[in-house]
Order: C-alpha cells, then sequence, then structure tokens
C-alpha cells in the first residue's frame, strides 16, 4: 500500500505498521536502500560549501582565540528564546543557531545560577543582575535542589574526588531525542499522540503496570510540559520560515525537520553531551527517493549533508574552567551512529553512511560531530575499507561493537556520548559520571580515610596495619569500601536525577520518546587498570607500605615484578574482569530513582587526567597524581606484548557487566600499520574485524605520528583541524591544556619492532 | 622440547601479510654491522620456553589472522639458529592451520634449510651483500650459506621474498646490487625484492649492551638513492 494516501509528504513510501503509530523503526526497516558498493559516487564541496565554511573557519579561528566567541547574558536560553539567526543566510542550505549569532553561547541557568556566573566570568563577561536575582530568590535551580538534598558523606565523597564530574551543577545529558520523528510525522503527528496519552485515566495501567500516585502525578504533567515544547519547536521553526506541522516531504525538508529538533533540544538544555542519534540511514530514504525522481542530484546531496554538518560542528555551549578541566577541548558530545547490521541480517550502511563520513574530506577533519561507526563482521567490505581509509587520513572516527549491541539494544539504537547504547526514543539514562575505583584501593589499605588529606571519608574501618600488603586483606578492604561507594553513588544519583527531573527537565528530548522509557543508572569507573595492576603487584610481587607520620600509607614500594593489565595474560586480566563485575553487582543492589536500572561504563574521556591529579600514590608504582590510563586502556608503557595483546585484554572485559560501555583508545603511526596505503587500509580494516569479532566494545583509532603532535603543541596555528580520539571522544588536539597533550603523546603509541 | 625466546609481540603488520604475532628467537651467530635487535643476539637474554607455551600463546590471536590473512612470523635473533626447536615450532603451527612467516639471514647449518622449510609458507631472506668480501665485512659470517639456503627454496618451492637494507657507504655499491639482481633472477619462487632503508633506531639498545655502535655517524639513505636501487629491480623484471 502506499503511504502517501495518509499524508502526501508520504507518497512513494512503502507501508507498514509506521504510518499509523511512531515506529521510525519500522519505517526504516521497509524503505532503506543498502549500498554495497564503493566510495566512488562521493562529490566534492560545493562552492557554496567551500564559501560557507570559510566563513565559519574564521569565526572559528577567532573563537580559539578567546575561548569564547561571544555570549548572552541577559536572555536565558530556550526553544523559543532568540529569533532566527544565520551564518550566511544566501549560502547556507540548512538554517538554524542556538542564539541570534553562529558560536554565541546560550546560558541555561535553570541547571545553577552559580554556574552560569562563574563561566561568565571567567571570560570576563557578567550576568545581567535581573536573571541572577530571578534564579536565586524566586525560581530554585536543579544545584540548588541537589544540594538542599545532599548528606554530609556526599559532599565529603564529592569534594574528596572519588566520585567525580556528577551532573549536579550541569545539564545532565545523555538523552537522545529521537529527532527523526519530527520529519517522519511532522508535530502535529506527535502532538496528537501525546494528547492521546494524556486521556488514559491511569497513565501506567496502560500497560499493566502500576506506578504510584507521585509518578503518576509526574509523569501526567511531564506530558504536558512535552507537549509545550513541541508547539515552541513548530514555533521556532515557523520563525525561519518553515511549517513542521507535517511531514517532511523531501531530503531538504527531512535534513532541516530533524536538525530543528536537534536545535531545539540544544537550545533547551546544556547537556553534558547532546547526542544527535542514528540519522544518516533514516535521511537517505528520502535522499534516495529524491534522486531516483530526480529532484536532487548527488552533488546537491553532499551539500545538504555538509551543511547539516557544519551545523553540527558549531553547536556550543558555555562551560566552566572546572569543567573544561575535565573535558577539554569544548566537547558537545554530538555523536552520530552509522552503519550497523539490521535485525534481518541486512546491512543499514547507505550512500548516506559514506556522505555522512565523507564531511571529513569535504570539510576537513573535525571532533564534531562525534562519528561512529556501528561496526558489525557483516558489513559491506567497500564501507570497512572506506573507514579505514578516512581513519588513517582523519583519526576522527570511533568504532563500536554492533553484533555486540544489537543483541541487547535491537538494530534501531543509537549512542549516547561516547559509548552508551540505548534504543531511541524507547529508552534514556541518568548520567552517573564516575567513581575513582583507583581512591577506592587506597581507601581500603587506608580504613576509609583519604590518601591525600587524611580526612576520614568513608565509614572508619581497620586500616591495613602490614609492612607489605597482603592480597587477602587489600581485596576484603576493597570490597568492603566498594559496598560502601556503591550504595553511596547510588544514593547521590537519585538525589541529581530526581532534582534535575524537577527543577530542569528535559521537555523537548522527552517529547520525542515514547510515554513508557527503560531508564538507566548509568554509573562509570575510572582507574580500572591502576587497580587491577595494583592488585596483581600485591599478589604476584611484594609491595610495602610506606607510611606517614600520621600512619596514612602515602606510597608503596614494589619488589620484583608482576604481570600487567594489557598483555592478555590470565593472571592479571581475571582480576579486571572481576572487579568489573563485582561493583556492578554491588551497585544492583540498590534502589534506584524511577525504578532505573545501574548499568556501568568504563570511560574517562580526558577526565583521567583530572582523576589522576586527585588521586595520591596507588601499589602498581604509580605516583602521585601521575594520570590514569584512559578509559579501559592498560596503563602507559606496559603493554609489552603489542597492540593485539593490549586489544585482548580489554576486549575480554565483559560488557555484560559494563552495559554503558568500555572505552578503549589505540593510538599507532603509519608505518606500523603497514608498508603502504591499500596494505594499511586492509590491515586496519581486519584489526576492527578482529577486535569485535573477540567481544571488544569499542575503539577509538588514531593514526599518526608522534613527531605530528609534537609539532602541533609548538605551533597550533599550524594545526587548526588536527583530530584526536581521546577515550570515546575526538577533539582537536590544539584545544587541549598542555597536560592533557603531553598525556596523549605519552599514551602508549603501538609501533613495530 | 624447549627454545630460547627473546619475546612475542603481537600485532605485527609489517613482518608478512596481514596481522602477525612475531615470535623472537633469543640467540644469533651474525654480528651485523647494522642489526638493530642487538638484544636477541645472546641466549642467555632469551627466556626457555616450550612449543606448548609459544602455541598457546599465537593461538589466542586466531581472529586476527582469519581475518587478515595474518599468521605467525618467527624472527630473532636467529631462529635457525635452534634448527630443531624452529621446524618443530612451524609445524605445530601448521597442524593448527597457521600460516608461517619465517624470517632469516639464510646462515642455517647445511641440511637445516632441508629439514625446516617444508614448514614454512613464506621465506623472508635477507640478503645482507653480494660480495663475499662486503658480506663478511658486514656479517663476519658466510655468504654461501644464505645462497644454500636459497637453492633450497627453490627446490621445495618455498614463496620467498628477499630483504636487502641499503646502508650508505656500506652496501650502496650498485654494480655488485645490480649483479645480484641479476643472479637472483633465476629464482622463480622469489616473488619480491624489498629494499629497507637504514635506520638507527637500534642504537639506543648497542648502548644499552654497551656493544660500541660503528654505524653512528651513517646517516640513512635519500630518497633519491632508495629510488635508484629500486629502479635496477624493476629492469630485471622484480616487483611488477
Amino acid at each position: 500500500m502506499n503511504a502517501g494516501n495518509i499524508f502526501p509528504a508520504w507518497e512513494g513510501f512503502n507501508d507498514g505498521t509506521w504510518a499509523e503509530e511512531v515506529n521510525v523503526r519500522d519505517f526504516i526497516q521497509r524503505n532503506v536502500t543498502p549500498y554495497e558498493g564503493d566510495a566512488g559516487f562521493l562529490t566534492d564541496a560545493t562552492e557554496r560549501t567551500d564559501a560557507l565554511w570559510a566563513e565559519v573557519c574564521v569565526l572559528l579561528k577567532e573563537e580559539a582565540k578567546k575561548g569564547v566567541l561571544d555570549v548572552e547574558t541577559k536572555k536565558p536560553s530556550s526553544v523559543v528564546s532568540h529569533g532566527p539567526g544565520y551564518i550566511n543566510k544566501d549560502l547556507e542550505q540548512i538554517v538554524g543557531l542556538q542564539t541570534d549569532k553562529p558560536l554565541k553561547r546560550g546560558i541555561m541557568p535553570k541547571g545553577g545560577v552559580r554556574v552560569i556566573k562563574n563561566a561568565l566570568k571567567s571570560y570576563g563577561y557578567e550576568l545581567d543582575p535581573a536573571i541572577e536575582d530571578v534564579y536565586t530568590n524566586h525560581r530554585k535551580t536543579h544545584n540548588d535542589g541537589v544540594f538542599d538534598a545532599y548528606t554530609d558523606d556526599m559532599r565529603a565523597a564529592r569534594s574528596s574526588g572519588i566520585i567525580t564530574g556528577l551532573p549536579d551543577a550541569y545539564g545532565r545529558g545523555r538523552i537522545i531525542g529521537d529527532y527523526r520523528r519530527v520529519a517522519l510525522y511532522g508535530t502535529a503527528f506527535l502532538i496528537k499522540d501525546k494528547k492521546n496519552q494524556l486521556k488514559h485515566e491511569n497513565l501506567m495501567r496502560l500497560s499493566g503496570k502500576l506506578i504510584g500516585i507521585r509518578e503518576e502525578i509526574q509523569l501526567r504533567e511531564e506530558i504536558n510540559e512535552q507537549l509545550r515544547a513541541l508547539k515552541q519547536l513548530e514555533d521556532m521553526a515557523r520563525g525561519y520560515g518553515f511549517d513542521i506541522s507535517n511531514p517532511a516531504a523531501n531530503a531538504k525538508e527531512a535534513i532541516q525537520w530533524t536538525y530543528f529538533a536537534f536545535l531545539a533540544a540544544a537550545k533547551q538544555q546544556d547537556g553534558a553531551a547532546t547526542s544527535l542519534g542514528r540519522v544518516a540511514t533514516f535521511l537517505d530514504i528520502y535522499i534516495e527517493q529524491d534522486i531516483k525522481n530526480k529532484i536532487i542530484t548527488e552533488r546537491e546531496a553532499q551539500e545538504l549533508i555538509d551543511h547539516f554538518a557544519i551545523k553540527l560542528r558549531i553547536i556550543r555551549f558555555l562551560r566552566t574552567p572546572e569543567y573544561n578541566a575535565l573535558f577539554s577541548g569544548d566537547p558537545t558530545w554530538v555523536t552520530e551512529a552509522i552503519g550497523g547490521m539490521g535485525e534481518n541480517g541486512k546491512t543499514l550502511v547507505t550512500k548516506n553512511s559514506f556522505r555522512m563520513i565523507h564531511t571529513l574530506t569535504t570539510l576537513g577533519p573535525a571532533p564534531e560531530p562525534n562519528l561512529t561507526v556501528l561496526w558489525s563482521n557483516n558489513l559491506p567490505d567497500n564501507f570497512k575499507r572506506y573507514c579505514a581509509k578516512m581513519s588513517i587520513e582523519t583519526s576522527s572516527l570511533q568504532y563500536e561493537n554492533d553484533d555486540l549491541m544489537r543483541g541487547y539494544w535491537g538494530d534501531d539504537y543509537a549512542i549516547a556520548c561516547c559509548v552508551s547504547a540505548m534504543r531511541i526514543g524507547k529508552q534514556m539514562q541518568f548520567f552517573g559520571a564516575r567513581a575513582n575505583l583507583a581512591k577506592a584501593l587506597t581507601y581500603a589499605i587506608n580504613g576509609g580515610r583519604d590518601e591525600k588529606s587524611g580526612k576520614q571519608v568513608a565509614p572508619e574501618f581497620a586500616p591495613v596495619k602490614t609492612e607489605y600488603l597482603e592480597f587477602d586483606e587489600v581485596y576484603r578492604k576493597l570490597n568492603q569500601v566498594m559496598d560502601w561507594l556503591a550504595q553511596l553513588y547510588i544514593s547521590t544519583l537519585n538525589i541529581i536525577h530526581y532534582m534535575h527531573d524537577k527543577y530542569n527537565y528535559e521537555s523537548l528530548q522527552m517529547a520525542l520518546h515514547d510515554m513508557e522509557v527503560v531508564r538507566t543508572h548509568a554509573c562509570g569507573i575510572a582507574g580500572l587498570s591502576v587497580v587491577v595492576d595494583s592488585l596483581s603487584a600485591i599478589k604476584h610481587a611484594k609491595v610495602k607500605a610506606i607510611r606517614d607520620e600520621n600512619d596514612l600509607v602515602v606510597d608503596y614500594e614494589i619488589e620484583g615484578t608482576y604481570p600487567t593489565f594489557g598483555n592478555n595474560d590470565e593472571r592479571v586480566d581475571k582480576i579486571a574482569n572481576d572487579l568489573v563485575k563485582l561493583f556492578m553487582e554491588k551497585l544492583k543492589k540498590h534502589r534506584a530513582y524511577r525504578n532505573a536500572i545501574p548499568t556501568l561504563s568504563v570511560l574517562t574521556i580526558t577526565s583521567n587526567v583530572v582523576y589522576g591529579k586527585t588521586t595520591g600514590a596507588t601499589p602498581d608504582g604509580r605516583e602521585a597524581g601521575q594520570p590514569f590510563a584512559p578509559g579501559a586502556n592498560p596503563m602507559h608503557g606496559r603493554e609489552q606484548k603489542g597492540a593485539i595483546a593490549s586489544m585482548s585484554s580489554v576486549a575480554k572485559l565483559p560488557y555484560e557487566y559494563a552495559l554503558d560501555g568500555i572505552s578503549y583508545t589505540f593510538s599507532v603511526i603509519p608505518k606500523a600499520l603497514g608498508r603502504d596505503g591499500d596494505e594499511r587500509i586492509h590491515n586496519l580494516s581486519n584489526l576492527l574485524d578482529g577486535f569485535f569479532h573477540d567481544k571488544g566494545h569499542h575503539i577509538n583509532i588514531n593514526v599518526f605520528d608522534k613527531e605530528t603532535l609534537m609539532d602541533a603543541m609548538e605551533k597550533p596555528e599550524e594545526y587548526p583541524q588536527l583530530t584526536v580520539r581521546v577515550s570515546g571522544y575526538a577533539v582537536n588536539f590544539v584545544r587541549l591544556t598542555r597536560e592533557q597533550q603531553l598525556e596523549v603523546i605519552h599514551r602508549t603509541f603501538h609501533e613495530s619492532m | 622440547m624447549e627454545g630460547y625466546i627473546h619475546s612475542i609481540y603481537t600485532g605485527g603488520m609489517v613482518d608478512g601479510p596481514g596481522i602477525r604475532t612475531v615470535v623472537f628467537f633469543a640467540g644469533c651467530s651474525l654480528r651485523c654491522l647494522y642489526c638493530h635487535n642487538p638484544d636477541t643476539w645472546f641466549r642467555k637474554h632469551g627466556e626457555k620456553k616450550s612449543i606448548e607455551e609459544i602455541l598457546k600463546e599465537v593461538l589466542k590471536y586466531a581472529s586476527y589472522y582469519k581475518f587478515s590473512g595474518g599468521g605467525i612470523t618467527v624472527s630473532g635473533g636467529e631462529p635457525t639458529d635452534q634448527p630443531t626447536f624452529l621446524r618443530e615450532l612451524l609445524k605445530a603451527c601448521r597442524v593448527n592451520g597457521i600460516h608461517t612467516v619465517l624470517d632469516t639471514s639464510g646462515c642455517a647449518d647445511e641440511g637445516a634449510a632441508d629439514d625446516i622449510l617444508p614448514y614454512v609458507d613464506l621465506l623472508l631472506l635477507d640478503l645482507k651483500a653480494y660480495n663475499p668480501d662486503s658480506y663478511r665485512r658486514l656479517t663476519q659470517s658466510k655468504i654461501e650459506r644464505p645462497f644454500a639456503t636459497l637453492r633450497v627454496a627453490q627446490r621445495l618451492n618455498v614463496p620467498t621474498q628477499i630483504n636487502y637494507v641499503l646502508v650508505p657507504d656500506l652496501t650502496d655499491d650498485i654494480s655488485e646490487f645490480t649483479e645480484m639482481a641479476a643472479f637472483l633472477k633465476q629464482f622463480k619462487n622469489i616473488q619480491k625484492i624489498e629494499i629497507l632503508p637504514f635506520h638507527k633506531h637500534g642504537e639506543l639498545k648497542w648502548k644499552d649492551l654497551n656493544i660500541p655502535y660503528k654505524l653512528a655517524d651513517t646517516r640513512s639513505p635519500a630518497t633519491e638513492e632508495l629510488e635508484r636501487f629500486k629502479g635496477i629491480l624493476t629492469a630485471y623484471g622484480f616487483n611488477r
């Protein structure tokens, strides 16, 4: 049947349940055209694209000099706060800015007004006193709410750094609206759907689930908030001269509608990670149809995608210096998941998967959007080779294991932030940053006292008293500390997300979700390889504790050698597996807000440097203040058996117990990948096949010489677009702090002997 | 059965086709001036390992070999200095379906090549010079031995790649190289001749071992020199 009978815009699409109810996946499955060919069809940037990008580059350069180009200080950002803004109206094929000018950052005081004030101050701006008054005296913020409910324990854990990066003063992010819904259905259809949800007397009885009175009231209020947001979205689009109440009728509209929805989310929320989702293949359906009907050419299709990508590259949020120290390089994590396989065994790679990656050529490399290839051993060879080639040329891609994730999340999931998979429009997460497991170990040794301040942070218990550490005792005590930590961690997240929902609800993003969503409590750990190596040292070598005058263990001496993580050595890799499982099991024991399911990630992005800085010496021989390895990486210089052994240790970590993702960063010099271009492409592609076949979850690929990075440190102006992948994220190398640059350089480069 | 192993390195991508696990044997009787692995000269710097132990390690990466067409590369040190152990290791790899590459100077004892080469899928033969005197000066060994190995490889039809390190003022005699190319023409099993430009990455290892490094002042060959030597190979019909 032809769906065109329902909406004229649907003319030519294959009918299905998607035409009767919100179901983007069904639309994709029935209309997608898989592409198994090579990259030969791709075209160069148009003159218009070159001209537009050149204008943006001038602004980016200026921004890089000043830190921020411009900031709004008076009017809090919302979906409709700012009227239409343009870079260059005559050139732009896809329109819409967060504020009235490109790269001008908005303020979102609902998260916390002090944060805004400090952030503005650090760049030489002042917050409008009226705004400060409203959000101090009349309208409570998320940040205020959280601190009203925090216990002393939580405050202590937060300031000691055993739990860090919590979204208690900035937007929690990690929510992916199904922005495609706006293009496919138009807002009128979605509004009708939301109104229908409200009609049910008892909202949750619908699914046979009984929920409490408070939850039901909350849900009812939220759906009305969502309705309001959808109407605001319509208004915003109207400001640009578009009526998006009806479905998009062609490729250009589909991209524009999708972008408007995403833009509205970025105007309402400054979430730590604002993923785009999985739009390339969805949009391909419109492009295919337009090309078939000779409405656009391939060149024009690429131009639309390029202009879309330009917009995604200039998404900006205002951050404080503390935030920047943790997550350097001004990240927004506009993550787009590309490729993957359908549950029916057919690939979801389309020509538009190529076009999206091709923006790295037409516009040059860039960290955003955070292009994420969902890798399957069954992906078309041509696509695999293209990805490998682009990785070698730009280091701007990350890869995640579609064969592994599909089993958990189906074939219409996307990646929040860096490594967190979730079904689009059906699932969201309560972001929980991470607990510092290395600190947990020093607490275990010191009876709950902080190894740097000496303060009693965890409940007091008997410290290790022997001169040499004994494995069973340390492990037993670590277990105790982890019990305490897991409980405290979940309770802290409960408060944060209760308050976030209450004071800073993401109504636009949630409007693009089903009524019932699965929620996860996304916990995380940092310093895994530090703890694992420490335990291995205690078990396989002799570790002497060095105590200060207050009997606090502040340093360690290792006698003998021990197996280290990253060498595919079961003696130590098993410790890593056990530890991940152990912490996950402990998290699961606690009740979470809104019945969220606790999950775990092993991910740090660039925060491994700050985590290291706030952590004293550890029994693995790591000195106080030294950076941790990023994500799940082995510690620098301790991998002695080469790249594949290191990858194998990481691949063995159990995804089942770390469903929020396991991040691994791999850096290699081009010469080590093979003698010539073809051989390098072949080898890199097969390397990914091997890693994912062996159940690795995520890998960042960096291909460059150490010399290039050293040079870029000295002459940043010559490398404005040099992109490197850190744990789960790509970043402009020259925008990292010097400390983080050094850390990236010192990180193991896999060179062949 | 045990052998002296210096180290095992995974993810080798320039030591034969695909992604390979490289097993470095400890011990080598040659003393090549440009050696970049002098830390593998002595057995005492290695560790005793059994065939089973090595095989277990190598098999851990089977999926990578499968996808890339890779396998094991035995290097060193000089693997053929432990001929029986080497043969048994290669045999065990064969039984387990692992592609085998042997990286050698070809200076095996007489008879050893006949014993070993049947289990080699690709021979990387490091032919360091052509003139017997330069060979001796460079390696302190006799040129007849690698030639003998090459003849066995030809007889057993083992695909072979010749490696030649181009060292300025040492192995850059163009007429000697041309003679060598002409000589190698007769071996139909040679698939490729690779010219490797001299580099000094190994210098630090010499220092660590307290052995004077005689090439400290030698430069890497210029691109034009490299191209000139490659041109000779092309002229003789190699690497097409």
